[in-house]
């Protein structure tokens, strides 16, 4: 177990193309942090560098006190899961766990022990001596997870770890990653693009953005608070409406904002509200719905309990505090 | 799969037609003629043919020469088949590890499978030319006299190194297929899971290459066997002393110079029999045995 910090961070190809740049990130020991972001965004690139398969151009990467700028992936003491788990076809379940252990020479009483130990906890006891071939994908995984932690290493590394699993088996999946995160108490550092999941796993998100550190922080701090116009846009599901300011020019304290924001659930509608909304379609999910619109050439979403009345033009208001307001040069949010 | 039903019967004959002759006339025909043969023998002045039965091929089994015969394809088979597969893992390896100039590498290592065998042959047999050509001279500065026209171990060795180089390209080629098939992750997590270099390929990329791996081994034996006609009639003509008389060599020895034509097709036969057997060998184990 140790922190991990990125002091500073850059990757820059041959060629000149950044990737990456001035990534500040200190993770403490245990926490689990979510690397989100578009695809292109540099998060993976990120974690490769933690994980010593991608050279650092720029900064330092710390673990524990140690910088591992130069370090082998091996001597790192980190492990990775990989988006295609990446499981050793030709050998079975079993040699998959202990190629690892077998390779640093640890003692065979002891590599038994935790591999019996990982299998149990992830349940894999009965595929030991099968092959990855003979898996489904959910046991690949759980396989592919257990060779991270017989290792017993200092941090996990995991690059988009669900995204070849079907909706249900991610959402299950992604429940017993953070049982198990937060049974083994090891610093976690986990990328992904799917906002759903990193704010259910982090305990802080970094939300990245064209190599660039848009916002630090814990889920509810992000949404609630998002820097930017990017964050804004990306974190939240609905998406926020982000609503053009000269749209809107009879608002206070409007002056240098470019964009306005504001959350589905933060409208509401009222009879007298100050946004005449023309409704386009409406979207059933069950415990409520979306219904979407427009308004002065402004699309806008709303969500409504399943049971609210419906017309074809609404009024809507919202509390003056429940606006963020991003400004109209930076994109950044302004109080 | 796909079936059409073809309403003149006479149709799909026709379409089907030139490559049945080819077979017939080049294949069927011939082997044909061959079993015939081994079972015949012709008198020196070729006016009297009488059958023989299995004569022809137990005097094979007696004769010295052609157990003789049968060591050397051993050993040149093994050699060939050896160094092509061995040097065309190594460039497909040092090819794989490149990230730019790929297809540039590629393009030129594949060159070499486009030359002739017979010209392959001249080729080694102008470098290697114990009068003229540079290698006898550089090996002559480090003290070693080549001479493959008197010394049974050079000539050997000249013929495997020109018939193995030409086969280095086509082993190439699907060796870093093979390579470039394997997940870059798989690696990568043998990397983080401790594995140096060395180790990541035993334990990883050459378990992971065994069906590429025999499918070539099967390749190369027959090729080494068969194909290397010209390579040896262009330089060695089986010489000096037999030593390079490889089995398919003296089936066209005995045959077309010796004018021995019943135990030249008895030869034939036993050629015949043993591509037989790898082709079965190639089906029974590529297709199921070596997987994972």
């Amino acid at each position: 177990m140790a922190s991990i910090t990125l002091d500073n961070l850059g990757k820059v190809y041959p060629g000149g193309t950044r990737a990456v740049g001035g990534v500040n990130i200190d993770i403490a020991d245990g926490e689990f942090i979510v690397l989100v972001g578009p695809s292109g965004c540099g998060k993976s690139t990120l974690l490769r560098m933690v994980a010593g398969l991608e050279s650092i151009s720029e900064g330092e990467v710390r673990i524990g006190d140690r910088v591992v700028n130069k370090v082998e992936p091996a001597d790192r003491d980190i492990a990775m899961v990989f988006q295609n788990y990446a499981l050793y076809p030709h050998m079975s379940v079993r040699q998959n766990l202990a190629y690892g252990l077998k390779n640093r020479k640890t003692p065979k009483d002891e590599i038994e022990k935790r591999v019996a130990q990982a299998s149990e906890i992830l349940q894999i006891g009965p595929f030991l001596d099968r092959k990855p071939a003979a898996l489904s994908g959910g046991q690949r995984q759980r396989v592919a997870m257990g060779r991270a932690i017989v290792r017993e290493p200092a941090a996990f590394l995991f690059d988009e770890p669900l995204s070849n699993l079907d909706a249900k088996l991610r959402v299950a999946m992604r429940l017993e990653i953070k049982e198990l995160q937060k049974r083994l108490r090891t610093t976690s550092l986990y990328v992904t693009h799917d906002q759903l999941e990193a704010m259910t796993l982090a305990d802080r998100l970094v939300v990245l953005n064209g190599g660039q550190v848009e916002q630090i922080g814990t889920p509810l701090d992000v949404y609630r608070r998002p820097a930017s116009a990017f964050v804004a846009s990306f974190i939240g599901s609905p998406a926020m409406n982000l609503i053009s300011a000269s749209a809107v020019p009879h608002l206070p304290g409007t002056a240098h904002a470019g964009q306005i924001g504001i959350r589905p659930e933060d409208l509401s509608v009222t009879p007298d509200g100050p946004i005449a909304m023309n409704v386009l379609a409406v979207e059933e999910l069950g415990a409520q719905r979306l219904v979407h619109g427009k308004t002065g050439g402004e699309r806008i979403t709303i969500t409504l309990p399943s049971d609210a009345p419906l017309s074809d033009s609404m009024n809507l208001s919202f509390r003056p505090d429940a606006l963020h307001l991003f400004h109209k040069d930076s994109g950044k949010r302004m109080d | 799969m796909k079936r059409t039903i073809f309403s003149n019967q006479l149709l799909p004959w026709l379409l089907l037609a030139p490559q049945l002759i080819i077979t017939f006339v080049f294949f069927l025909w011939p082997a044909a003629q061959a079993v015939r043969q081994s079972f015949l023998r012709e008198d020196a002045f070729g006016t009297r043919t009488s059958f023989v039965g299995l004569e022809n091929f137990a005097y094979l089994l007696q004769s010295p020469e052609y157990f003789n015969s049968l060591k050397v394809t051993a050993i040149f088979a093994v050699s060939v088949t050896v160094l092509s597969m061995g040097m065309a893992l190594l460039l497909a390896i040092a090819v794989d590890r490149m990230i730019r100039s790929t297809r540039v590498y590629t393009t030129l290592l594949v060159w070499p499978y486009a030359v002739a065998p017979a010209v392959a042959g001249i080729l080694w047999w102008f470098i290697f030319n114990p009068t003229i050509g540079i290698m006898p001279y550089v090996l002559a500065q480090v003290g070693y006299d080549w001479n493959h026209i008197s010394s049974k171990t050079d000539a050997m060795m000249l013929v495997v190194i020109a018939s193995a180089w030409k086969q280095i390209s086509y082993n190439f080629l699907f060796f870093l297929a093979g390579l470039q098939s394997i997940p870059g992750s798989l690696r990568e997590a043998a990397a983080i899971d401790g594995a140096g270099p060395v180790r990541r390929f035993f334990d990883i990329t050459f378990p992971l290459l065994s069906p590429t791996t025999f499918f070539l081994l099967v390749v190369n034996i027959v090729y080494a066997m068969f194909d290397t006609f010209g390579v040896i009639d262009a330089t060695t003509e089986g010489g000096p002393a037999q030593a390079t008389n490889i089995m398919v060599y003296k089936v066209y020895f005995d045959g077309f110079i010796g004018q021995n034509i019943g135990s030249s097709a008895a030869q034939s036969v036993v050629l015949m029999i043993l591509v037989l057997i790898l082709t079965v060998v190639q089906f029974r184990f590529v297709e199921k045995k070596v997987a994972y």
